[in-house]
């Protein structure tokens, strides 16, 4: 009844206010303010260092802000730790896998950890989507670096997650992988939140409803994905750039 | 402002301290002129106490309310506690020399004093082995907390200990009494007085670094 | 209830990948076990001496392998970032603590079972007396309350390695000194009577430095 209450009068999945984070003097995020509406594809794009995997860092409660708040689905982070953790997923730089366990041993630990109900039905489904169902007593330290993306994006769904962080989930991956990681995207997150940080334009243009571009430490440009095309979005990015290095 | 008054009331009371140390306290019967070195053994010990005293409250204050001036005041605090500590180790060594004829012993004071020297020393080394500031001053906080927490225990296994049992000397044969009371209390207020703008001063030079650092990375960009 | 079943699954975690390799237990006993033979050689002491210095050079042996199995507790956790996944886990920061300390807790007291039975053969002294096994296990509750959390700080720290033995070993002062004292007394075959302050103090080292590392540990891996 209440959670109801909340959602209806801020429909937002994620927001953040005026967040900062700084690692001692230098402040790799200077006043963020983000907003992705429930259901939606945001793109973060930025060049490297912008801030991008503090962002998402931030968001997954893995980092605390400096200051500012993290609100998700109406809730703020920072006092509702374990309830907003339990309703994201993400698929970081690292896998976040065990590389002595087997696939199954991994899931299996992390559905503990999250309270899944049904463990094993949902392992082996979770398994069957990502494609490594006959790998499932195979050590995860074996797995090509595809595989392994595959793997972390089966523990980050593992528990319903309606919100989706995936940072730079392409890195390293051929167009095989790619595909396949979209796929499985589009499959399952067809009712989700998802927040991606990318470099790639065309990814971005191609699956997100809004694209945001964070360049040192701020975001400097929102705009909704179906006002743009990807010439534009490039020659924004570059003018944006360039008047920050100026 | 405050620092010159309290530069002022040290000094003042560290000669008071001096001159009654070496000029009007009589010299102990049993121990001879050696004796007099408690009169800084004593208010240095305690000094050095009190300094760690201060670091494990200014820890959790500082892991609790996250503002980096409780970090300064602990690192400060600590900083000082190991200098006075190692002043501690160089007074006891120089007593047990002549009352032991050595210049080490494991004696339970002499150890435990040295295991809280080593305590302090990887506060030490832990900050210098972290970059990051938050970071540095989250877990300088733990280790002064868990080290505090440790030393009476520390001092209690050392005492029951059955490898501690050289002959202590006693400090104050026959207790402490009239003007070596008042020449003992006298050299603890200086020292405390001391402790006091020893943090004053230490505080603003970490203060002023602070500032420093933030304007350097100001300029960078 | 559901802190201890995720308690529970970070310490099986730990326990199926350490079975699994062996990397720590068969380094650790190894390493345990020169130490004990370096021993002798160094003393090279006739045997009534020897018996007088046996106890130090078990837990010599013990706090010394006791590092290096510690230094090993949170490397998995970083090789694939798996200490943020845990992270972003819906778990108390506290449930990580209990569940490494209790995973390093078997590896040790594995380690030290061994040990002691190497031990007694080579230094023909009865070392499974109820008396001992006390001490041991009390002291390596202890070892282990203050290591996980020095490990947890070391392997965020420049130096790694290094700094394990630094801070880990003058906090356990008390422990050493308890249970070498108690352990010599035991092989002079006095019993619980004669020991009882030293399992007092160790008690009270491993009630005290438990709760205070439970308290203090979620702010060793925060970020």
């Amino acid at each position: 009844m209440s959670s109801d209450a909340v959602s209806n009068i801020t429909p937002l999945a994620v927001e953040t206010r005026s967040l900062v984070k700084a690692f001692g003097n230098s402040k790799v995020l200077r006043g963020v303010d983000l907003c992705a509406p429930t259901g939606t594809t945001l793109a973060i794009l930025g060049a490297n260092g912008a801030g991008k995997t503090t962002l998402i860092k931030l968001l997954s409660g893995i980092m605390c802000p400096s200051s500012g708040q993290v609100i998700i689905t109406g809730l703020e982070l920072k006092d509702n730790a374990r309830k907003v953790r339990s309703l994201l997923g993400l698929v970081a730089h690292q896998s976040y896998l065990y590389g002595n366990l087997t696939a199954w041993e991994n899931l299996d630990f992390y559905a503990r950890m999250y309270g899944v109900e049904k463990r094993e039905t949902r392992i082996s489904d979770m398994l069957k989507l990502v494609g490594l169902e006959v790998h499932r007593h195979s050590r995860f330290s074996t797995f090509s670096r595809g595989m392994q993306q595959r793997m972390a994006l089966a523990r980050a769904l593992l528990h319903h997650p309606s919100i989706l962080l995936l940072d730079e989930p392409e890195t390293g991956l051929d167009q095989q992988g790619l595909g396949a990681i979209w796929d499985i995207l589009r499959y399952e997150g067809a009712n989700r939140t998802i927040i991606f940080a990318s470099h790639s334009f065309e990814r971005a243009l191609s699956v997100c409803d809004n694209i945001a571009i964070l360049g040192r430490g701020r975001i400097v440009y929102h705009e909704q994905a179906c006002n743009l095309n990807l010439a534009g979005l490039q020659q924004k990015y570059a003018e944006l750039t360039q008047v920050v290095k100026s | 402002m405050k620092p010159k008054i309290l530069l002022l009331v040290s000094s003042l009371l560290i000669l008071a301290s001096l001159a009654m140390v070496f000029v009007f306290v009589p010299t102990e019967a049993n121990q001879g002129v050696i004796q007099r070195i408690f009169y800084f053994h004593v208010p240095v010990a305690w000094v050095a106490f009190f300094a760690f005293f201060v670091t494990f409250v200014a820890g959790i204050v500082y892991l609790v309310k996250r503002n980096p001036l409780w970090d300064m005041m602990a690192c400060v605090s600590a900083e000082i506690g190991l200098v006075f500590t190692t002043l501690v180790l160089i007074t006891g060594s120089i007593w047990g020399r002549s009352f032991w004829g050595i210049w080490w012993t494991w004696d339970a004071r002499l150890t435990s004093s040295l295991v809280l020297w080593l305590i302090y020393i990887a506060y030490f080394i832990i900050r210098a082995y972290i970059s990051e500031e938050e970071r540095k001053a989250r877990f300088a906080a733990v280790v002064g907390i868990i080290g505090f927490v440790d030393v009476p225990i520390v001092a209690l296994a050392i005492q029951l200990a059955p490898t501690a049992q050289h002959p202590n000397g006693e400090i104050f044969h026959g207790g402490v009494k009239g003007l070596m009371l008042v020449t003992l209390l006298l050299s603890i207020a200086a020292f405390t007085a001391l402790y006091l703008l020893f943090m004053v001063v230490g505080i603003s030079i970490k203060k002023d670094e602070r500032e420093l650092a933030g304007i350097k990375e100001a300029m960078k960009e | 209830m559901k802190f201890w079943t995720h308690v529970a699954a970070i310490a099986w975690k730990d326990i199926l990948s350490e079975l699994r390799t062996r990397e720590i237990i068969t380094s650790v006993l190894v390493f345990a076990v020169l130490i004990l033979v370096i021993f002798n050689f160094t003393f090279n002491a006739d045997s009534s001496l020897m018996r007088q210095i046996a106890p130090g050079i078990l837990w010599v042996a013990f706090v010394f392998s006791g590092v290096l199995a510690l230094n090993r507790a949170f490397i998995p956790e970083k090789e694939e970032g798996c200490l943020d996944g845990l992270m972003c886990c819906p778990v108390e920061r506290e449930a990580i603590y209990v569940g490494k300390a209790l995973g390093s807790l078997f590896f040790m007291l594995l380690v030290e079972v061994v040990v002691l039975s190497v031990f007694a053969l080579l230094f023909n002294i009865a070392a499974f007396q109820p008396e001992i096994i006390v001490v041991t296990l009390l002291a390596t509750i202890g070892f282990v309350a203050v290591g996980t959390l020095f490990s947890a700080m070391a392997i965020n720290t420049r130096a790694r390695e290094m700094v394990l033995p630094i801070l880990f070993l003058p906090i356990i002062t008390p422990v050493i000194i308890a249970a070498v004292s108690a352990v010599t007394l035991v092989l002079d075959a006095k019993s619980w009577g004669d020991i009882f302050s030293w399992l007092v103090m160790l008690i009270a080292f491993d009630v005290i430095f438990t709760v205070v590392s439970f308290m203090v540990f979620p702010y060793i891996i925060e970020e």
